[in-house]
């Protein structure tokens, strides 16, 4: 203990020549003061703070009375048409007459549902092995032009995708497969391709965010790569793949240009791969350049049905992602 | 055992196969549209106004339209995003109903598709507020559909800022907006800027939303009040239409081009602007 | 022989939530002399020392009762500008936290924040601050450098410029030496002997010989309460209680 107190009054000695340094270089000073005085008076000024504050609420407020304007147009426009006609017939009947003031949009509806399913059934399997692939497989430089790659890939806007169909994919299955080629399997392709970047960029995520020591201990316990994958990695990752399917699913139901550029259009439900049908959003950029009165007001009402579809699947997303945490809580 | 091991083999084999098909899949779209628009072209394809509704001549009016569109939108949507990031990182109470009434919003709008943004804008700036198919109208509503990313990519840039800044900088007596502006703002800046190039970019590629807003005029835009026809556009009506195959490669080769070019900038922010950080 | 209270802290709790993590603290802290903080991790130190800023009321969810009193204002009044203390009563963190810029703008931060745009008056201010923080020989040459490439212990005495350029009054430094290897320690350490002729210093240490070395006075803390406060000498010699005794001799903590 007293070599401490030894070793302090030694401090105390250096310093004491520092000082008297310092007072030599105060001596000299000649606008130190005027800076001091400067620093001392400064004051915060409350006012802009309290200002700024504000406006940076201001800003989020925009955002909600945003959303808030979108509901309340889109369904001020088409609900009372939907009222009108009857929601039960204005989704299922397949009669689709605007002149003659005939709104049923159930062919539309299923064209919807119909190709999104078919995009995903193909766009969700080659994802996900994409997905494993770049988490798991490949080497690291691999893995980074991929990703590269994919969000080229997402960047991509849907008119020229939908450009691509017509001019390749419309073709390519007008010669092979006979039909006109604008069908319900060109936009199931053209569709599929869109959704991948999605598909690929959350579950990869999801796979890569499963903690290293679990897969160390599984091949500690002689699990083989595969095995791991299987029965350990993605398990703990499914809430972020179905989060990714999910996801997929509301980009493909509202997706527009594309699909449009490529399916023919025809407001019927198909009955066949090669046959053309009309989606929902479709039907809304067809004819809105033209229509007017109960016309216009069934088109906004298509947009209605459609916004709450988008709604719902973000409510289900809300779901998974709850789960998902309570699920790695444990 | 020998089973597994084939199981294996094929495997590897199919997700090798799989990453082989989305390389494909990427160079097919790009490299056709790339060959066949390069052929198209020229200064004059650049320079010259669409004649008889873009059968001949150039595309430079909606070169134009999509950099007015474009240009505006951002300026509208950038400082709301920004501010919105800023107020929920900084200033909103993380568990206040606000802040979560916010977030809900930025997902929401962000799932909205764009057809439906394209309505909106269409029945509330177009016809209600009278502002008719035109650049405002066109701009205000990709200002909306934007918003998200650049709030969401902001959020993130500030989140990652080291608290400690911010301590060290209140602990020096600076307020809380001079913390925010001297030195969060600056050390998140390359993730916002990304944040501004990706929104940038979906601007550009938007068709069905400024379809219904902005209008299909040909005509040269000169005020933000007038109509105007982006490049999305006019290569969906090129399409569409048949007027001219040669002329849509040649739009959508520009498009592409300009998107490859977007996507470069946004990796390229990152890290030059977090190398000459601060 | 006695001096001036710069700081004193009356009856003060602080809660993180429902968690208590200070009981009853009272305590003296005389001007222009150093007073150390020891205690066994997760004490209540550095909650102790960020109340006496209010750097505390960051923390979501952190309430606190009693009183701090600087020169006889109460801190936690209301309508008293935070800032405006802030800059009084200065803080160096455990961590270096270097801002993303030159040397020369680290330490020129605090001062334009206050005002000072003209470039000489800042010279000026920068130069003092790296000479009292014993830094200007080894950075003079490259003060436009990034901050982030000098070594840790130049990191530290950067941030102890950067508090010095807005003068404060008051220093507080939790745990400055603990990323430090000892040369740079007792660089560090002769600094705060030399610093405490003009400021008031409070530091919170691990390290018990640094304690006895730099201090007056020391503050025991043991569970959120302050179980020893006396005279550096005092407390280590004799210290009154044998918790104290226990910890400083290294039986436990
Ligand atoms: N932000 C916080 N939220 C909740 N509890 C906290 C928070 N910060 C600190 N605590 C708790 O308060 C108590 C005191 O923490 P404090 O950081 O003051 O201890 P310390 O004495 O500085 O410890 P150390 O020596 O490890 O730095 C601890 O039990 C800690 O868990
Ligand atoms: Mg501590």
């Amino acid at each position: 203990m007293n070599g401490i107190i030894e070793g302090k009054t030694n401090a105390v000695k250096q310093h004491n020549n520092r000082e008297e340094k310092m007072q030599i270089l105060q001596a000299k000073a000649g606008r130190w003061e005027r800076i001091l005085v400067i620093l001392r008076k400064s004051k915060a000024r409350f006012i802009p703070e309290i200002l700024v504050e504000k406006l940076l609420m201001l800003s989020a407020v925009v955002s909600i009375m945003a959303l808030l304007l979108i509901s309340v147009f889109i369904f001020s426009r088409g609900v009372p048409l939907i009222a009108s006609v009857g929601l039960g017939d204005f989704l299922f009947s397949l009669e689709w007459k605007p002149i003659q003031g005939k709104f049923g949009i159930g062919a539309m509806f299923v064209g919807s549902l119909l190709l999104t399913s078919a995009s995903l059934a193909w766009a969700v399997p080659l994802g996900l092995l994409t997905a494993i692939f770049m988490a798991e497989i490949a080497p690291p430089p691999v893995g980074r032009i991929m990703t590269r790659m994919v969000s080229l890939l997402a960047g991509i806007p849907s008119v020229v995708y939908g450009f691509f169909g017509l001019v390749i994919i419309v073709p390519l299955i007008r010669n092979y497969l006979g039909g006109t080629g604008m069908s319900v399997l060109a936009g199931a392709i053209i569709l599929g391709i869109m959704i991948l970047p999605t598909i690929i960029n959350i579950s990869r995520d999801a796979i890569q965010a499963v903690p290293l020591v679990y897969k160390e201990s599984s091949l500690a316990l002689g699990a083989s790569h595969y095995q791991t994958i299987g029965r350990l990695i993605l398990p703990a990752a499914s809430s972020g793949i179905i989060t990714a399917v999910v996801l997929a699913m509301g980009r493909a139901i509202g997706e527009t240009m594309a699909v449009v550029m490529v399916t023919g259009n025809a407001p019927i439900i198909p009955d066949s791969l090669l046959a053309p049908l009309r989606t929902m959003t479709s039907n809304i950029v067809l004819e809105m350049g033209y229509a007017a009165g109960d016309h216009q007001a069934a088109l906004f009402a298509t947009g209605a049905i459609l916004f709450i579809f988008i709604l719902l699947l973000n409510l289900l997303l809300n779901f998974i992602r709850r789960a998902g945490k309570r699920y790695a809580g444990n | 055992m020998p089973g597994t091991r084939i199981g294996e083999k094929a495997l590897t084999c199919l997700l090798y196969l799989s990453a082989l098909i989305i390389i494909g899949i990427l160079l097919a779209v790009v490299g056709y549209i790339v060959y066949k628009g390069l052929a198209m072209i020229n200064l004059d394809f650049i320079m010259q106004a669409p004649r008889r509704a873009g059968k001949e001549g150039g595309i430079s009016s909606t070169i134009v339209g999509t950099l007015y569109l474009t240009v505006l939108s951002l300026a509208i949507a950038a400082p709301l995003g920004v501010g919105t990031a800023i107020h929920l990182e900084e200033y909103a109470q993380k568990e206040s109903y606000f802040a979560y009434l916010v977030t809900l919003t930025a997902e929401t709008l962000a799932a909205i598709p764009s057809i439906i943004y394209g309505l909106f804008g269409f029945v509330f700036f177009v016809i209600y507020l009278k502002l008719g198919w035109s650049i405002w109208s066109g701009s205000l509503t990709l200002a909306i559909m934007v918003w998200p990313t650049i709030t969401r990519t902001a959020q993130e840039a500030i989140l990652s800022v080291p608290r400690e800044y911010r301590e060290n900088s209140l602990a020096l007596g600076a307020s809380k907006w001079q913390t925010i502006r001297k030195i969060v703002i600056p050390a998140a800046i390359p993730g916002i800027v990304t944040g501004m190039i990706l929104a940038l970019g979906r601007a550009i590629g938007e068709t069905a939303a400024v379809l219904l807003t902005a209008g299909t005029s040909l005509g040269m835009p000169l005020s933000p009040a007038d109509p105007a026809r982006s490049m999305s556009v006019h290569l969906y009506m090129l399409a569409m239409e048949g007027l001219s195959m040669e002329r849509a490669f040649g739009t959508a080769f520009l498009i592409i081009i300009l998107l490859l070019f977007i996507n470069y900038l946004a990796n390229r922010s990152m890290s030059f602007l977090s190398h000459n950080g601060g | 022989m006695e001096k001036a209270i710069k700081m004193k802290s009356r009856e003060l709790n602080l809660f993180y939530g429902n968690f208590q993590a200070l009981y009853n603290i009272n305590m003296d802290i005389e001007e222009n002399r150093v007073t150390a903080l020891i205690g066994p991790s997760g004490c209540g130190k550095s909650s102790f020392l960020r109340s006496l800023n209010r750097l505390n009321e960051l923390i979501e969810g952190s309430r606190i009762s009693g009183e701090v009193f600087l020169d006889d204002s109460a801190i936690y009044e209301k309508g008293i500008n935070v800032v405006e203390l802030r800059k009084k009563v200065g803080m160096v963190f455990q961590k270096p936290a270097v801002f993303p810029m030159s040397i020369y703008e680290n330490v020129a931060y605090g001062p334009r924040i206050h005002g000072i745009k003209k470039r000489s008056e800042l010279d000026e201010i920068v130069c003092r601050s790296l000479q009292s923080a014993n830094l200007w020989d080894e950075v003079k040459d490259r003060l436009v450098a990034p901050a982030n490439q000098m070594s840790g212990g130049q990191q530290q005495r950067l941030v102890i410029a950067r508090v010095l350029a807005v003068q404060p009054e008051v220093i507080l430094m939790d745990e400055p030496a603990s990323a430090l290897d000892p040369i740079s320690t007792a660089r560090l350490e002769e600094l705060i002997a030399i610093l405490k002729t003009r400021y008031t210093i409070v530091i919170v240490t691990h390290n018990m010989q640094q304690a006895a070395r730099v201090s007056d006075y020391t503050g025991f803390f043991l569970h959120g309460c302050l179980l020893e406060f006396n005279r550096t000498e005092e407390l280590f010699l004799n210290p009154r209680h044998n918790k104290t005794e226990d910890y400083i001799t290294g039986r436990f903590g």
